[in-house]
């Protein structure tokens, strides 16, 4: 029998324990309060049939090829499996996949014969799995009927279940979140060791070179590719985002009409919703080109046709919404009574704009800002396209550039292995980044929480 | 008597198709303070609000009828609403200092009407209208620490500072004293009383005693209508409609 049809059959066995605890809730006390709650009981039941029962399913899916394997090497025929424990790896799992079906012949001979057993042993042990649930889950139904008792309270201890499973969920992100971190700090340990963090923070060369695993070749300073993201994410791409968004917002919650908010708002977010790849396209093949263009056109002719301006733009048009959002939400929280009292001393709107709104958003724009810029530098497939892979340390906005996420990228793609200096670099490259973007986010949530708390 | 300083006939105000309030006539006298009593939804406040034209700022309010000032038509096309606002000056419910030290509160309004030509003349200007406000004392020696950082009733004082620096003709009052505790309250109703006669003064306010306290003539609003307008010791003591006279006994409101 397989898995999944003895999860349907532990499930089968949790629906007739609900509906028997339910249908005993009106046998035990036919009316009156001290009528325990029937959806209370039933779920009680059930859980009590299925969750161990399922525990003990994944349990035996973890711990059933160790038994497999243990039998299949105590069969006879296993006494000719060669000493060496890489060859002997080789046969048996040879013979496991000829067992599952996974290969029709073998290279082996021995998995030929070993290939039988195996056969016997997973049905063996599948069946005893199968037991064992459908044993469990009889044991743990009949123990949680026989508490239902009239005045037992099943509902908090479902409700504690649930309280359980919804806490379980949330830990798996902080775990997961904590496991990513740890492998970018471990991976960049063993990358600082061959390369000094004081070279890779503030060496000025950025050439990586391939080379044999537990070594480095090539520079690895990484200064021009920070310049990089920073110019691109956080001065050029701000500098067509914060104003453009910051007057989409103003337009938006101070002079447009009800009707034309409700129509430019959405249009505004359906920008956020582009894909960043589709950006990258925009930004490679219409952008670029035209600012080598112009450029040309003026008399610049070192103008790259992958420009840090061209990547800049576009990633800042990308962030264009996202810091409309967050200043239209600052403006927002203003109270109307600091705009009345602007109004009425006969400020125009656009003095009460500049004077009094805007400074009193300035908390929450500045923060709705910073997350924007930790979103530009992490951004990857706009810079990718559009900016170039030459690690340039330069003030040229003309001039191609390259920032850590190309970069990562660039290191990552291909078959490389993963032992290398230029393979791990990536994962130090990773850490800076998001040591970077954690500060700004903490630093924006904070200014945003304590501006928050001044209008409430 | 002399002339009045507002006159307003058959006003009528839309909030979209509800009507809240319903052809409304007075004379606003210079001399007086003025009170607007009523209940709440009475209408009382969005005629106050008619005089300076805030209800500009709801979106769907539109009023009708016509309301001069010093014989100027306030809805006319010649008003330019920034200068009406400039001589009717407001302060409101709640105290609303802008997130500016106190003396940049009071400088505000002098300097988007460009009222003083130089520091001297604008330190001149806010130190007169902190001593009207009788707030001059209490903040001279902290004129740069934020307005916000004041007691409610303080930062009441100092909105009408603010009214006072850019030198209105009419000072409008929505409930000034609804956010205040009664010491607070007390304060500002002895200001009222040191302001009349300087500025025609309207006060909307729920509470009757200090309506009576602070105000010479007083009109009763009651669902969008104007009840009765006349001298407050004669609208307390002797009022003539049977509303009037139900509301100030507490029947209802």
């Amino acid at each position: 029998m397989s898995a999944s049809a003895t999860l349907v059959l532990i499930v089968g066995l949790g629906l007739i324990a609900w509906a028997s605890a339910r249908a005993r809730a009106f046998a035990l006390a036919p009316q009156g309060r001290n009528r325990p709650r029937p959806a209370e009981q039933g779920w009680y039941a059930a859980l009590w049939t299925a969750i161990p029962a399922l525990l003990i399913v994944g349990v035996w899916a973890w711990s059933k090829p160790f038994f497999v394997r243990n039998d299949v090497l105590n069969h006879p025929a296993a006494q000719d499996l060669p000493s060496e424990a890489i060859d002997r790896a080789a046969v048996l799992s040879e013979a496991r996949d000829l067992a599952n079906g996974a290969i029709d012949a073998a290279f082996n001979p021995l998995a030929e014969t070993l290939a039988m057993p195996w056969v016997a042993a997973e049905q063996k042990y599948a069946l005893v799995g199968l037991i064992l649930a459908i044993a469990t889950a009889v044991g743990g139904g009949a123990f949680g009927m026989l508490r239902l008792k009239p005045g037992f309270r099943a509902g908090p201890r479902v409700e504690r279940f649930a309280l359980m499973i919804a806490a379980a969920a949330s830990l798996i992100a902080i775990v997961t979140t904590a496991g990513i971190v740890l492998s970018l700090v471990v991976e960049s340990m063993r990358f600082f060791a061959l390369v000094s963090p004081v070279e890779f923070l503030f060496g000025t060369t950025w050439a990586p070179e391939t080379s044999a695993a537990g070594t480095a070749a090539g520079s690895y300073g990484a200064t021009p590719l920070f310049w990089g993201t920073v110019f691109i994410g956080a001065i050029i791409a701000m500098l067509v985002a914060v104003p453009l968004g910051l007057m989409s917002a103003i337009y938006l919650t101070q002079y447009a009409k009800p009707k034309i908010r409700a129509w430019i708002k959405p249009l505004l977010e359906v920008l956020a919703g582009v894909p960043t790849v589709v950006y990258g396209y925009f930004a490679a093949l219409t952008v670029a080109p035209a600012v080598r263009d112009i450029a040309a056109a003026v008399g610049v002719t070192s103008a790259s046709s992958e420009s840090a301006l061209a990547a800049g733009v576009v990633m800042g048009v990308m962030i264009v919404p996202f810091v409309s959002s967050m200043a239209d939400d600052a403006l927002t929280a203003v109270p109307r009574a600091m705009r009345d009292g602007a109004l009425a001393l006969g400020s125009t709107t656009s003095e009460t704009i500049r004077q009094v709104l805007l400074p009193a958003a300035l908390p929450g724009v500045v923060g709705g800002v910073l997350l924007a810029v930790s979103r530009a530098i992490g951004e990857t497939m706009i810079v990718v396209m559009a900016a170039g892979l030459a690690a340039n340390l330069t003030l040229n906005p003309l001039a191609s550039v390259t920032t850590v996420t190309a970069q990562i990228v660039q290191l990552l793609t291909g078959d490389q292995e993963f032992e290398s200096a230029k393979t791990l670099a990536a994962f130090a490259l990773g850490l800076v980044l998001f040591v970077v973007t954690l500060g700004l986010n903490m630093a924006a949530l904070s200014l945003v929480k304590a501006y928050r708390e001044a209008y409430e | 008597m002399t002339a009045a300083k507002i006159t307003a006939r058959d006003v009528s105000v839309y909030y979209g198709e509800k009507q809240a309030l319903e052809s409304v006539s007075i004379d606003i006298a210079t001399e007086h303070v003025t009170a607007f009593i009523g209940p709440s939804g009475c209408g009382k406040s969005t005629f106050l609000r008619c005089f300076n034209r805030m209800n500009d700022t709801i979106i769907g309010a539109r009023c009708t009828g016509r309301i001069e000032l010093d014989g100027e038509d306030i809805y006319g096309a010649e008003m330019d609403v920034v200068q009406l606002r400039a001589r009717v000056g407001m302060v409101f419910q709640k105290p609303n200092p802008f997130p500016k030290s106190i003396y940049e509160n009071v400088a505000y309004g002098p300097r988007i009407h460009g009222l003083a030509m130089d520091k001297t003349e604008l330190d001149r200007i806010v130190e007169l209208a902190l001593t009207r406000a009788g707030l001059w004392d209490e903040v001279k020696d902290r004129l740069s620490e934020s307005g916000t950082s004041l007691s409610g009733g303080q930062q009441q004082r100092l909105c009408i500072a603010r009214a006072i620096a850019v030198d209105p003709e009419v000072i409008l009052m929505d409930e000034p004293c609804s956010a205040l505790d009664p010491i607070a309250t007390a304060k500002i109703e002895d200001l009222i009383n040191q302001l009349r006669g300087r500025y025609a003064i309207v006060i909307v306010t729920h509470n009757m005693q200090q309506a009576a306290r602070v105000s010479q003539r007083t009109a009763f609003f009651h669902l969008g209508k104007l009840i009765e307008f006349g001298e407050t010791s004669e609208l307390f003591t002797n009022p003539r409609a049977e509303k009037t006279k139900d509301y100030i006994t507490g029947r209802y409101g």
